[in-house]
């Protein structure tokens, strides 16, 4: 009788306490390998277009109180990054986008759409910040027409570039020694520290470039000077032919654009043409030799 | 013979030193750094060739962890889909170079070198790394090196839309000449296939995904489809942030985190969302420096901060990872026994009251 109340017990206590230890891999259902990875949740509405062509789902335009840290505001900001570059910027002032603190939009009838922001920008030579607010108009309708911009900044001028300027304005107006160069910065990021205020020139005279041609779905930024060659100096003014490389951070593309580049202290920088250089798919054609 | 003596002799010495990890490094280095990391440290480094690149050439990973008796746990971590984002096959790099330092002396490191695997691809993209390294003018190169098809002469598919994950739907173009070509179909492209045939074999031990990219300091987390919410939304932001956070206490970079149609743009057909799909629950994609100043062309004096601070962001990734599902798993063994223990306490007082009653009856 005894022996049978302890094989008793022990099996009540084997069978009620066998542990299964189950490690979480996280929480909510998940998709089994077998189930078509493609599939969408039930419940989700997707609006797709069968067409051959790129884009096929609607981007819906966000109206009202922007989020900072999406996209809609960073990439409305840095076309005001663009358009300050273009007022201010000089071969040693060179404005970049630091913050956006806040953003609205909104649609103005069938004509485009307008945004306000509050921004700091910041001077990279200097380090030296500023508060911004800016208002941009991107038009809408056919035509590919530029953006309209309006800022203004407090604190952004502070850097005295006066002295430097006009050192090397006067290093290189005369025409018996014209500089040229490439590939800045290059593969690993270097260049001479001769040629940086001629990097920056560039990344200057590219915002001309990039605040024409951006809109809503675009994000510019310079990758590379590839060359630039001084012409002789003409109505006081030093000239140079670029050849820039544009990143399109949507389309992911780089684009070539030759400019005609002038600069002076005064006059500050100009850009007289521009001519997109078409992308060459011959060149992609893999090197005879190999690594 | 002496001068191929020198030049051995002179890459043993370059890899101990320092300033080795603040230099990028093209295929032939990193092929031989990897043959190296598996010299040094035998007995937790191995390596894996799971695929090869439409060239021909081997797709290779390191395993790295103490070597156990039981399956183990794991973490992937990929570097260099795309060509040109030469900062990100130097973080792999350093990050191995990192636990392999200090998996010894710090305790955490070790815990985890224990109960984890780091499966660990420097190159993804090897003939789009090689492409790149090629001249001036490669060196922008993105995609894949196969050929376009059907009368396009354009190369490349951008492997990052090349998933089986709501491929071809969003963020891609279907011109082969785009930088964006999603190419003919899911998994047009063996650097795909091989990750994708990895992660199906690992599909049950891997906890986290991370795909390092770079610029623009971002850390995004799935889907790339606008319309699609992952299942742990909130648990991906939360760690996310708290990555951001690391990161940001290292040299003050913010990154911003978010799902890629939040942050920078819908896409489809990513690794990122692909591990998530099959149910790889912590799932992300680095974007790491700069912000357009230099993209790309990351200067080498940039190389170490960067490493420094994406180090501090992934680490706060797995240590999450590994302590939900080890910690949880102790507290479940624990439990679980306890209530056995209380469960046969129970029974036992409950059979001697009753033999006491029977006995005292009789």
């Amino acid at each position: 009788m005894g022996w049978t109340l302890l094989i008793l017990l022990v099996v009540l206590t084997v069978v009620h306490g066998n542990p299964t230890v189950m490690v979480r891999t996280g929480s909510g259902p998940t998709v089994g390998f077998d189930q078509h990875p493609n599939s969408v949740p039930l419940g989700e509405d997707i609006q797709t277009t069968t067409e051959g062509e790129s884009e096929v789902v609607e981007e819906v335009m966000t109206t009202g109180v922007l989020n900072p840290s999406h996209y809609p505001a960073r990439r409305a900001a840095t076309v005001v990054q663009h358009y300050l570059n273009t007022r201010y910027g000089s071969p040693y002032r060179w404005i970049f986008l630091s913050t956006v603190h806040s953003g609205s939009a909104e649609d103005v009838a069938e004509m485009g759409r307008k945004y306000q922001l509050e921004l700091t920008m910041q001077e990279m030579i200097s380090n030296v910040s500023g508060q911004c607010s800016a208002e941009l108009f991107f038009p809408g309708g056919e035509g590919q027409s530029a953006p309209q911009v309006q800022a203004s900044c407090e604190g952004l001028h502070q850097s005295n570039t006066t002295a430097q300027e006009e050192a090397f304005y006067q290093q290189h107006r005369a025409s018996n020694n014209l500089v040229s160069g490439n590939n800045i910065p290059d593969s690993y990021g270097h260049m001479e520290p001769s040629m940086k205020p001629f990097w920056q020139l560039g990344g200057v005279a590219s915002s001309f470039i990039m605040l024409r041609e951006s809109n809503e779905s675009t994000l510019y930024n310079m990758a590379q000077v590839a060359n630039f060659t001084q012409l002789e100096t003409e109505k006081d003014q030093l000239r140079f032919n670029y050849h820039v490389l544009l990143h399109e951070m949507i389309s992911q593309e780089i684009i070539h654009w030759k400019l005609l580049v002038t600069w002076s202290p005064e006059q500050g920088v100009q850009v007289l043409q521009t001519e997109l250089q078409p992308k060459c798919h011959h060149c992609e054609a893999p090197p005879n030799t190999t690594n | 013979m002496c001068v191929s003596m020198y030049s051995a002799v002179w890459s043993r010495e370059e890899t101990t030193e320092r300033n080795y990890y603040t230099r990028y490094h093209n295929m032939s280095e990193i092929t031989a750094w990897m043959e190296q990391m598996k010299r040094e440290n035998p007995d937790v480094v191995s390596s894996m060739v799971y695929g090869q690149t439409y060239e021909r050439r081997n797709i290779t990973l390191l395993k790295i962890g103490l070597s156990s008796t039981v399956r183990k746990k794991a973490i992937w971590m990929d570097c260099g889909i795309h060509a040109r984002e030469w900062i990100a096959p130097a973080f792999c790099q350093y990050f191995v170079r990192e636990i392999l330092r200090t998996y010894k002396t710090d305790t955490k490191v070790n815990e985890m070198m224990k109960n984890l695997d780091f499966y660990i691809t420097p190159v993804l993209n090897v003939d789009g790394y090689i492409y790149s390294w090629h001249n001036e003018s490669t060196r922008l190169w993105r995609k894949s090196r196969s050929p376009g098809t059907g009368g396009c002469t354009c190369y490349g598919t951008d492997l990052n839309r090349n998933f089986y994950a709501n491929w071809g739907m969003v963020g891609v173009s279907t011109d082969c000449c785009s930088e964006t070509y999603c190419g003919t179909k899911a998994l047009s492209e063996s650097e795909a296939w091989a990750v994708t045939d990895m992660l199906g074999k690992m599909r049950e031990d891997i906890l986290a995904f991370l795909t390092i990219h770079s610029y623009s300091q971002l850390i995004l987390v799935p889907y790339g489809h606008p319309n699609i919410s992952a299942p742990n939304y909130d648990e991906l932001m939360e760690v996310g942030l708290g990555a951001a956070k690391a990161i940001k206490a290292v040299h003050g970079m913010d990154y911003t985190v978010g799902t890629s149609p939040d942050v920078l743009y819908a896409n489809s057909g990513s690794s990122r969302d692909f591990a998530r799909l099959i149910g790889i629950p912590l799932s992300f994609t680095f974007e790491l420096r700069d912000k357009g100043e230099h993209g790309f062309e990351l200067p080498e004096d940039q190389i170490q901060p960067t490493c420094e601070e994406a180090y501090a962001g992934a680490q706060h990734i797995i240590t999450y990872t590994h302590d939900k599902a080890f910690y949880s798993y102790a507290a479940t063994v624990t439990a679980t026994l306890w209530t056995t223990l209380l469960a046969a306490w129970v029974s036992s007082a409950i059979l001697l009251t009753i033999i006491c009653m029977y006995k005292q009856v009789k």
